[in-house]
């Protein structure tokens, strides 16, 4: 496949790698992908999707035998319209595309699950649950004076997030510099919170599974109640009263913590947790969260599930009516429970699960496979192919996404609609 | 292709029209004169005994913007609960759903749009677009079919705004702020929410009266609002500044309304769901009705319009920019929970449920407070029909709304079932007023209409887009709004008894007033230096709205 550039380089993109949605990146080659303000996801990105596949992976095909779009779109029609309850899964995608899903969906009664689905429904529930209170990257970048980062580093994810709004002085409110504190972040990751002039973070543990009792001991702390214990998860009492005095002093504290990095069982019960003491810090000063996202259009996904459903992801329609269940409708059990699989991954190679149920997959040109799928349509790359709307991580913004190629390949929407339209 | 509605009886404030027996002809999507007789009829409809209107036009309701999306992903109780629910009447409540009224808080989209047209409404417009957020209320009002739509920009919390009122910016500065903004978010109106006290809660300040200073910028509400105010009006926009006031909901807050009415200086302001800001401090509970000082400053201030923003009982959610107000709120929120998030220096938004509750004082004296309002301010003209959906109730239950206000028996009936000592504080059964037909088509059509500043809705004349409402006179004035014989869209017949016939988009209202395009220089720097994209993603351009051919932008002109 040719890198056909739509307009002369460089090209200012914003860039859909993770959930921060920088849109000050600037492409200035493709061969060696080369970015200003880029980092080590957005090239990654940028050079898996300007690497140049041969010709095949860019051929849609059924079984693994090459064939051509209307072929391969009038297959996936004919797995549709059979299935009597399909699976839609991965939904690694963007607006305008999770438009046409949801429209394929309650056509032919499928069920809904995006692929980093077990993270997100940690802080769905929470969500449902209690609500919480949270914050923008904005508001993080003019306002917060102390970072207390649970769990996670956060630059393995979003990498430019201490770049863009915890070391760059530039705030409309004469702050210092916030203080970074990782809670239960495993050491070798803790230096992703070291200033430019080499101002360590404070590291309080580094065993993330200790989590859940520490903020238990900290809500505790909170409202003054009296622990009997010197050790809390391996910290000491000392240092977590330290930490609730400095939550308590700062002026506008930011909560940051990701459901993915919680690999215990009812995480979610930690985020509320975490979310409870937010809410008390909020009685005397102010303090919010931010839960990261996982991204592949996460945000974007269950933004348009909701106002086109009702619902965020998981969920389903029967006989067109949508219904939601978090816990019924994962991938893992419609597998067991759905008579058709149609997976779609856009912005990444994403593969598939193994299944022996009839197949689509609609996706990254370079998917690879562990079975073959009985259709495989390659279509465009949200942000590099096409245009399109994607949300950041904290669900307020929503960004543009350029068209930076010209080529062949269709955009998922299109196909989407193309099958819907054999359906009818 | 003529089409021909024939015989009906007119109502048309636009004109003057008060029941008038008259035709009216369609030709590609307008209202045009009797044609020359040789002119062929395609269709004819006979409409003799039939009321018809101009299509009803909604200027308050959260349709588009994360608020509602927020509440849809909090509240998946609610639809599944609807879904079960949808036929069981028997709530023991003054408000009682009909079958017309789906009391469902969360539309989707789809459904928004549905509703809204089968109820003979063709226009609805989200009052509370935060600039920044500005791309998701429209693509979600681009996923709402049916109907038109348009929103308002939240101003007054921003940080931009906050910065040149602190730094004494001259007017014109702000006002060529104020247009960017209206372009850049393709809005047709300014909002402001609390003035100050949105941006002020982020300091911790947990309330913020008219002339309270925000703390950091040192500037008041008063000041926040005569800045936009005159903004608004030099702007020449008709839409005037629509302001939901400090102090949402606390007992006394009446005060602060009647304060706010006087910052107008004279200027054209709309006080929004002013229902929630009639509360005066008398009575044992210290929670009295103080709608009839307000509905008399209404009546003397003929530059001051409102719309109600009536509550109705039973289970909803609130959704609002105040997210000062609304943390203060939580406590009341049910079931209990809330999401407050505070936004990009730019905004911010409180969502919880809530369920009013007519054995409740509180909520049934808010009930009464809104209907004493509705029939206490004598123009309709600068009254509006609204129930601030879904803060007050859903959308979907105007038509029992529009029964209680044309119906004295029906509401006297309804207050008799409500808790006691709320009666005891009310005067509503006092007040004999019955709306007519013409005063409703004024409230939810031709008023609504010249308010927002639309070029040819919401009314019947030569020139008028077609969009036109077709009921049945009946007695029950909710069952005859809830379900109209015919709904047509831009001429096009898409609802037939109350049922949709025909799938079709609605256009985006705007406004675009001219302005200095120098305005960018600075604004460019800000989102540099502050902000955590560019300004150019903060514009939204045409062709996102157009999207796939389904979109259509209409620029209003005043």
């Amino acid at each position: 496949m040719k890198n056909n550039l739509n307009s002369p380089l460089p090209i200012s993109v914003t860039c859909p790698a993770c959930g921060m949605l920088c849109d000050d990146l600037s492409l200035n080659d493709i061969t060696p992908v080369s970015i200003k303000n880029g980092c080590a996801k957005s090239i990654a990105f940028f050079e898996q999707s300007f690497k140049s596949s041969n010709e095949s992976a860019c051929t849609p095909s059924l079984s693994g035998k090459p064939t051509d779009l209307n072929t391969a779109i009038k297959a996936a029609a004919e797995i549709l319209a059979k299935s009597q309850a399909p699976l839609f899964a991965g939904l690694g995608t963007e607006v305008q595309g999770m438009r046409a899903i949801m429209r394929l969906a309650a056509k032919s009664n499928a069920s809904l699950d995006h692929m980093h689905s077990e993270s997100t429904v940690r802080n769905t529930l929470t969500m449902q649950n209690g609500g919480w209170l949270t914050t923008t990257l904005s508001e993080i970048k003019n306002r917060a004076d102390v970072i207390l980062a649970i769990g996670t580093d956060i630059a393995s994810s979003h990498p430019r997030f201490f770049e863009k709004l915890v070391w760059d002085s530039t705030s409309l409110f004469s702050k210092p510099t916030p203080e970074v504190i990782y809670l239960g972040v495993p050491e070798e990751k803790a230096k992703a919170g070291t200033s430019p002039d080499g101002k360590q973070a404070s590291v309080i543990g580094n065993d993330t599974s200790k989590v859940p009792e520490i903020i238990n001991a900290l809500n505790a702390m909170l409202i003054n109640k009296k622990i009997n214990a010197e050790t809390i998860g391996g910290i000491s009492v000392a240092t977590l009263q330290a930490l609730i005095e400095k939550l308590k002093a700062a002026q506008y504290a930011v909560i940051v913590w990701s459901a993915s990095s919680f690999k215990f069982s009812h995480a979610e019960l930690t985020i509320q947790s975490i979310v409870q003491l937010i809410n008390q810090l909020n009685e005397t000063t102010r303090a919010a969260g931010l839960p990261l996202n996982s991204g592949d259009g996460d945000s974007s996904v269950n933004n348009t599930s909701a106002w086109l459903s009702g619902y965020p992801t998981r969920n389903r329609f029967v006989n067109g009516k949508p219904e939601y269940d978090n816990y019924h409708f994962s991938t893992q059990k419609q597998l067991q429970n759905s008579d058709a699989l149609l997976w779609v991954s856009t912005f990444n190679p994403v593969s598939p699960p193994q299944t022996t149920l009839p197949n689509i997959v609609i996706g990254h040109p370079d998917t690879k496979f562990d079975g073959t799928p009985d259709v495989f349509i390659p279509v465009g790359i949200p942000g590099v192919d096409h245009a399109g709307s994607m949300f950041r991580m904290d669900s307020s913004i929503t960004l543009p996404l350029k068209k930076l190629r010209n080529n062949e390949l269709p955009n998922l929407s299109e196909v989407i609609n193309r099958i819907e339209a054999e359906l009818a | 292709m003529i089409t021909l509605l024939k015989n009906g009886k007119i109502y048309d404030p636009a004109h003057n029209k008060d029941g008038v027996v008259e035709d009216i002809y369609i030709y590609q999507g307008r209202i045009v004169p009797k044609p020359l007789d040789h002119t062929k009829v395609t269709q004819t409809y006979d409409l003799s005994g039939k009321v018809v209107m101009a299509g009803a036009i909604d200027m308050h309701s959260h349709i588009g913007g994360g608020k509602v999306n927020i509440a849809r992903m909090m509240l998946p109780e609610y639809q599944q609960k609807q879904m079960q629910e949808i036929k069981n009447l028997s709530e023991p409540e003054a408000h009682i759903c009909t079958p017309y009224c789906s009391h469902h808080a969360t539309p989707t989209a789809t459904d928004t749009g549905f509703r809204y047209i089968e109820m003979g409404y063709t226009a609805a417009f989200e009052p509370a677009i935060s600039p920044i957020n500005a791309r998701q209320a429209h693509l979600e009002m681009g996923d709402t079919p049916m109907i038109d739509k348009g929103g308002y920009a939240m101003l007054g919390n921003d940080d931009y705004f906050l910065r040149m009122l602190a730094a004494k910016k001259d007017q014109k500065a702000i006002n060529d702020y104020v247009a960017w903004i209206l372009h850049a978010t393709q809005a047709i109106g300014i909002k402001v929410v609390n003035p100050g006290g949105i941006s002020a809660f982020k300091f911790n300040q947990r309330r913020l009266n008219l002339d309270e200073n925000h703390q950091h910028y040192q500037v008041s509400p008063r000041e926040v609002l005569q800045s936009l105010s005159r903004a608004v009006h030099e702007l020449g926009i008709a839409k005037p500044l629509h302001v939901h006031c400090n102090n949402l909901g606390a007992a006394g807050n009446f005060e602060t309304t009647l304060n706010t009415m006087g910052a107008s200086n004279g200027l054209p302001m709309h006080l929004t769901h002013i229902q929630f800001h009639s509360y005066g401090t008398e009575g044992d509970k210290k929670f009295s009705s103080a709608a009839a000082q307000i509905a008399e400053a209404l009546n003397k201030n003929k530059n001051i319009s409102a719309d109600v923003g009536q509550i109705l009982f039973n289970q909803t959610v609130t959704a609002s920019g105040d997210s000062m107000m609304q943390h203060l709120n939580a406590k009341h929120a049910n079931p209990k929970k809330s999401v407050i998030m505070d936004i990009e220096c730019d905004a911010g938004c409180g969502v919880l449920p809530f369920k009013y509750r007519d054995q409740n004082y509180v909520n049934a004296l808010q009930w009464a407070i809104g209907l004493e309002i509705f029939l206490s301010v004598e123009d309709p003209w600068r009254i509006f029909l609204t129930t601030d959906h879904p803060n007050g109730a859903p959308f979907t239950s105007y038509p029992h709304l529009i029964r209680l206000l044309m119906d004295k028996t029906f509401r006297n009936e309804a207050f008799a079932k409500l808790n006691l000592d709320a009666q005891s504080m009310s005067n509503l059964t006092s007040l004999n007023r019955e709306y007519s037909l013409y005063e409703i088509a004024i409230m939810t059509r031709a008023g609504a209409s010249k308010l927002i500043g639309l070029n040819d809705r919401g009314h019947l004349g030569v020139g008028a887009n077609a969009d036109i409402t077709v009921y049945t006179d009946q007695e029950n004035r909710e069952a005859m709004f809830a379900k109209p014989d015919y709904v047509f869209k831009n001429g096009e017949l898409v609802v037939k008894n109350g049922t949709v016939v025909k799938v079709v988009w609605g256009a985006t209202h705007t406004a675009k007033p001219a302005f200095d395009i120098g305005v960018e220089k600075d604004l460019k720097d800000y989102f540099d230096r502050y902000q955590t994209i560019g300004l150019d993603n903060f514009k939204i351009s045409d062709a996102e709205i157009f999207d796939d051919g389904r979109g259509s932008v209409v620029v209003n002109k005043n």
